[in-house]
């Protein structure tokens, strides 16, 4: 059987990352191909990552990832800068809860499911259900995204998600969306947004700069122009991209529609409330 | 469109369903009942109080009444009798016509259903094997919530437990308070079911509604919800509680998502679901990360991640018609322990169709799932929770033999807190203070009163269990969990015992 870790709470004692985890002062580099199980399994990656968090480090370098599911899970620890080479899993960064990941490679789906704040940049693509119902912080993707990216986003407060996707997203971006802000830039060429565009939102913005039919939406959405609030927004989230990524990218704001909900309760008077 | 305005046209008003009496003779006029009544059905009128319309019988008035002088009356049928066109079709059908509208409800299913409990009696000890004194001699109701150890290794004469995935919960009886979200319910409703989860040291459902700062006091007895929506949750809210559940399905209305309407999306309610002020809660229908088990067990596994290991990961689902399947692939997906809601389970909000017609009684759910995790050899390593119409320690009891390791009550809790199931919680105007977010309305409750209250009953109910256990000579609820040979089944449709693997009275062991 293959060995699995699993830690029961912080004074838990275990090899995981013995063979492949170095820390030198605050520098995590754990390098998967010097495990001595390969491949290694996910448990005792994240067991060694959260080993080199609870030390204090504020880098963690991954290198050789091969789909190693669920990194960095709920991580809180202000300012840690996790660098992931290879392809991990599905659910990286789950819960996220300050940290930022880079991933270099291409990612998989559910790529910051429910994350509440921090960063994931994705040099690649990143597939369905990205950002599955963030609350908070942001999701950068250089290439194309998948199915309903963005779904249930919320925003509350001071807190509210961004997700900027430099290619194509496909059917269902942002459904239920109730808060947040997503742009899609659509680099590569092919349409930028596939069919039931922002299905159910009632709450939020979805920027797509190129065209948008209005067969394209869903029940809940409407197609708007910018206003200049809009404008300062994707300007601000192209500078987020452009810094992550260094591309170029045109910032001639008539080239962009606006998607918002039509209304924030969309289904007031779906209802009988009648005492029958 | 067809309806235009037109001087023909009639407003189609429903006959009442209630009527307050006021016995005039013995009225002070206080007008409390007046001040009370959240629905607006009484009014002061010429030096009087006198019915307005509109009354759902919620028993507010009768309740604050000093003069005891008030009745509510259910109105006789006012539609020519018919066998088939039942009152209530005809009310549903005049109220579509003028409204379109799906028909909203709540609570749990109230239509005639027999309950499947109430054909389920229960053995006794006699003769050949003897029946326990529980006052006087030790009926043991500890229960675990968890993944149980797999084997037991026996060395030296010294047992080892083969350590496991997760801790397991320890409760001192056999039930657990189901999931009822803060917003479905008020703050103090919401406390005092904490408070008596702490109390009774059992543990309480937190609902999808996320957890108020206040409640984390009492986190070592609560189990987070991880719905559809996504409400509330942070890492505290995953890390710091006794457990945690996915919550697939509700009985009151399997298949479907939530849906907190804007009014009821109050300052303190955005706060702790991190949404924004005013706007509708929604719940989408399947958890769109989640389209099959392959996909339940990565959230199950990230949860686990997440919670590095401390913590039991449970699923809930709705009793539907493949559950024991869909149990098999819970425990597969790495349930540590699974809840099935029933049919009649309760609700803040459902379509009236989904509530009363989709899913499955809860009984014959406990049964198929216990069964066919049994056939599969993996009942003894999950913990099952069922409830969904629980209404007495008989049907705990029941439930308990009929393979459930816990009981999930709720709506029996509600009513020991001043429910009367007057079934208008989806209309936030709860005269109780439950299932409301009026200021006003929830200062009614003092979460100290209800806990108190809940915690009385439930002792009763567990003094019961020990009771029953006691006359059928079981000293410890583990014997009792799945011992279907300890039923017999006096209904009208012998299948039903056939499916729930239950022997038809007259039938012996032999």
């Amino acid at each position: 059987m293959k060995y699995v870790c699993r830690p029961k709470g912080h004074a838990h004692d275990c090899d995981c990352g013995k063979d492949s985890m170095s820390v030198v002062g605050d520098r995590a580099v754990i390098d998967l191909s010097l495990s001595a199980t390969q491949p290694m399994h996910y448990t005792t990656l994240n067991c060694a990552m959260r080993k080199a968090m609870r030390q204090g480090c504020l880098s963690i370098e991954l290198k050789g990832v091969m789909g190693q599911r669920y990194l960095a899970s709920t991580a809180s620890v202000p300012g840690l800068h996790v660098a992931v080479h290879g392809t991990p899993g599905n659910d990286l960064g789950a819960f996220l809860n300050g940290p930022t990941i880079e991933v270099f490679g291409n990612a998989q789906d559910m790529t910051g499911n429910t994350m509440n704040s921090g960063r994931i940049i994705v040099h690649g693509n990143a597939w369905d259900v990205t950002g599955l119902a963030a609350r908070g912080g942001q999701i950068l993707v250089k290439g194309d995204t998948g199915y309903r990216v963005g779904i249930h986003m919320k925003e509350f407060g001071e807190s509210r998600p961004t997700t900027v996707i430099g290619g194509t997203a496909k059917d269902y971006l942002g459904e239920y969306v109730a808060g947040g802000t997503i742009l899609v830039l659509g680099l590569g060429g092919g349409p930028p947004v596939g069919r039931s565009l922002g299905a159910g939102m009632h709450g939020g913005r979805i920027f797509v700069r190129g065209e948008v039919s209005p067969e394209q939406l869903g029940p809940g959405a409407a197609l708007l122009p910018l206003n200049e609030d809009d404008e300062r927004e994707v300007r601000r989230l192209l500078g987020d991209f452009i810094k992550a990524f260094g591309t170029e990218v045109h910032q001639d704001m008539n080239g962009y529609v606006k998607i918002a909900p039509s209304s924030s309760r969309p289904f007031s008077g779906y209802y009988d409330k009648t005492n029958v | 469109m067809i309806d235009a305005p037109s001087s023909r046209r009639l407003d189609h008003r429903l006959p009442e369903r209630f009527m307050p009496t006021i016995n005039y003779d013995l009225c002070r006029v206080c007008r409390r009942c007046v001040n009370e009544c959240s629905y607006q059905a009484l009014e002061f009128k010429e030096s009087r109080v006198v019915p307005s319309g509109g009354c759902v019988a919620c028993g507010r008035c009768i309740a604050v009444c000093p003069a005891n002088c008030i009745e509510v009356r259910p109105v006789p049928p006012q539609f020519a009798p018919h066998g088939n066109w039942s009152e209530r079709s005809r009310r549903s059908i005049l109220a579509q016509a003028s409204s379109g509208g799906v028909l909203l409800s709540s609570c749990g299913a109230d239509d005639t259903h027999p309950p499947i409990f109430d054909d389920l009696l229960l053995d006794a000890a006699q003769v050949t094997n003897p029946s326990i004194d529980p006052l006087r001699e030790p009926v043991e109701t500890i229960t675990y919530l968890g993944r149980r150890p797999g084997r037991l290794e026996v060395c030296d004469g010294k047992v080892i437990v083969q350590e496991d995935d997760t801790p397991l919960i320890r409760m001192d009886m056999p039930l657990m308070f189901g999931h009822i979200s803060l917003g479905s319910i008020s703050y103090n409703a919401q406390k005092a079911l904490f408070m008596a989860a702490n109390e009774l040291r059992i543990v309480a459902g937190s609902g999808e509604g996320g957890l108020h700062p206040d409640f984390y006091q009492y986190a070592d007895r609560i189990c987070s919800e991880v719905a559809s929506g996504r409400f509330g949750i942070k890492p505290e809210y995953l890390k710091g509680v006794a457990a945690v559940e996915i919550k697939i399905g509700q009985g009151a209305k399997p298949g479907h998502g939530g849906h907190l309407p804007g009014e009821k999306v109050t300052t303190m309610i955005s706060e702790t679901r991190m949404i924004p002020r005013g706007t509708d809660a929604l719940s989408p229908y399947p958890h769109h990360d989640i389209y099959s088990i392959e996909d339940l067990a990565q959230l199950v596994s990230v949860l686990k991640e997440s919670t590095e290991y401390r913590l039991p990961v449970g699923v809930k689902i709705a009793a539907v018609h493949n559950v024991g399947a869909i149990a098999s692939g819970l425990v597969r997906a790495g349930a540590d322990f699974l809840t099935v809601d029933g049919f009649k389970g309760g609700t803040g909000a459902a379509p009236r169709v989904i509530r009363d017609h989709a899913g499955l009684p809860v009984e014959v759910a406990i049964a198929a799932v216990d069964r066919r995790l049994t056939q599969e050899g993996l009942r003894n390593r999950v913990t099952v929770c069922a409830g969904g119409g629980v209404r007495s320690s008989a049907d705990m009891i029941k439930a308990l033999a009929l393979g459930a390791d816990v009981v999930m009550v709720s709506t029996s809790a509600m009513i020991a807190m001043g429910c009367r199931v007057c079934q208008q919680c989806h209309r936030g105007l709860c005269s109780w203070g439950i299932a409301t977010q009026r200021d006003d309305l929830t200062s009614r409750l003092d979460p100290q009163v209800a806990a108190a209250r809940i915690v009385r009953l439930y002792r009763a109910w567990n003094e019961e269990l020990k009771e029953v256990m006691g006359a059928m000579g079981i000293d410890s609820v583990e014997s009792l969990v799945g011992n279907r040979d300890r039923l017999r089944y006096r209904g009208p449709n012998p299948k039903i015992a056939e499916v729930m693997n239950v022997k038809h009275i007259g039938e012996g062991w032999g």
